[in-house]
């Protein structure tokens, strides 16, 4: 069995965490936190339809969303004093956008674990993130299972 | 020689230890002293960069208090060259705020305590209450000088207790949980939103009796005033007296400490110890009794 390549921007993404050493990464998860998009505006004026991520310490929603042409995109939110799930969301938001579902599904669960930031974020809070990633992956089964 | 206190306000002024507790116009005031240093201590570990107070250190709870190795924070020689890399000598006033409420900030008022540093002051509202008051915040970090700092000995015994001492302790003195109601029953293992540390059983130490930490604090994130911190915890309330050994927990301790910094230094109460190995540790250790529901229970016989 070969290993499925990651997506090219998540393996930019994660060469761009390595390259650097670990106070300056969290640097750069700050500037992810900074570029988090605004949410659509259908989202914002229905912030149910957004699910929220137990496993952040702070509460963040995210909806990861297949379109007419069949590419993922990933919509999240996350309140300005939680930095860090800003970060991890902004990562995935822009990791996987326009990704097919099944380029989304192929993403290996551990890739949050792969960024070097276990030491400098501690593993606790990096659950979050995966908590975003797993969200994401069931929502997109969901919706290929509902299509 | 420590800094100046704060005796400007009259609700600070009226609890057991007034000098561990500092207004946000107080500390506004004091920023450049020469014998203070801030300590932003969070939840979210990106918090600090995106602007503190001015002239704030950071000190994180997960990734400089805590051991990478075991579950144990890092010894007092360790302890030492962290503060003092911070530019924070012994004799220094240390002023503390954070996130949420102030959780680990008081978290790190408590480890501060039991590593022997004596001046520990609270920012009263935390991080919340200076931000809400549109006070200044800088994302300039500060390069201190190095300054020496003694290895020192953290005291586990004296406010610190272990799986070990709970289990001797039920029974012979109070017991307080201050995690949620649900918590607290065992209906659910976690507050909403805080999962991640997972425990395989929920419910709470038997006779503990719950009193969740927001409990003690007002809606601007202060602390409530002696009489109504009384009203809670002593007479009237859980009925805490000066004769109790008291262990207080929660999850992992942060929480508890919030409370305990409450009974400790608010409230004049000298025996009281937090229980760091909280329900993360009880939740998923073998044979410890468990009581489950509303009623504290008794230590089965």
């Amino acid at each position: 069995m070969t290993e499925t390549p990651l997506p090219p921007v998540l393996a930019e993404i994660r060469d761009d965490f390595l390259a650097l050493g670990e106070r300056d990464r969290l640097q750069l998860l700050l500037e992810f936190s900074r570029e988090l998009p605004e949410i659509p505006v259908r989202y914002q004026s229905a912030p149910g339809l957004l699910e929220r991520v137990e496993e952040c310490q702070s509460p963040v929603r995210a909806f990861a969303e297949i379109d007419g042409e069949q590419r993922v995109h990933l919509y999240a939110t996350a309140p300005a004093e939680a930095p860090t799930t800003r970060g991890f969301a902004s990562i995935l938001a822009q990791g996987l956008d326009g990704l097919t579902p099944q380029e989304v599904l192929d993403v290996p669960d551990d890739y949050p674990l792969s960024l070097g930031l276990t030491n400098a974020v501690s593993p606790l809070r990096l659950n979050g993130m995966s908590g975003i990633l797993t969200r994401a992956k069931r929502q997109v089964r969901e919706q290929l299972a509902a299509a | 020689m420590p800094a100046a206190l704060d005796t400007s306000s009259p609700k600070i002024n009226e609890y057991a230890h007034p000098e561990r507790l500092v207004t946000s116009s107080w500390l506004a005031e004091h920023l450049g002293d020469p014998d203070l240093v801030v300590v932003e201590s969070d939840e979210d570990v990106l918090l600090y960069e995106t602007g503190h107070i001015p002239g704030a250190v950071k000190i994180d709870w997960h990734t400089d208090l805590n051991d990478p190795e075991v579950r144990e924070f890092i010894t007092g020689a360790q302890f030492a060259t962290l503060l003092g890399s911070k530019g924070i000598g012994p004799d220094t006033t240390i002023v503390i705020y954070g996130d949420k409420n102030n959780w680990w900030a008081a978290y790190a008022a408590w480890l501060f305590t039991i590593y022997g540093h004596a001046d520990v002051r609270l920012l009263d509202g935390g991080r919340n209450l200076w931000v809400a008051e549109g006070r200044e915040l800088t994302t300039d970090v500060p390069a201190p000088e190095a300054v020496d700092y003694p290895a020192t000995e953290r005291d586990d015994v004296t406010y610190r207790a272990f799986k070990e001492d709970v289990l001797a302790h039920i029974g012979q003195g109070p017991l307080v949980d201050i995690r949620s109601f649900p918590e607290y029953t065992g209906e659910r293992l976690h507050i909403p939103d805080y999962p991640e540390e997972g425990v395989l059983r929920g419910g709470h130490i038997p006779t503990a009796r719950n009193v969740p930490w927001a409990t003690a604090v007002a809606e601007d994130g202060t602390y409530k005033s002696r009489d109504e911190l009384q009203g809670i915890y002593q007479a009237g309330g859980l009925g805490l007296t000066d004769d109790d050994a008291i262990i207080t927990y929660c999850r992992i301790g942060e929480r508890s400490s919030h409370t305990w910094f409450a009974l400790h230094f608010l409230l004049g109460l000298e025996n009281v110890r937090n229980y760091d190995g909280s329900w993360t540790e009880w939740g998923n250790a073998v044979r410890v009794p468990i009581a489950k529901g509303e009623e504290p229970g008794e230590l089965a016989a």
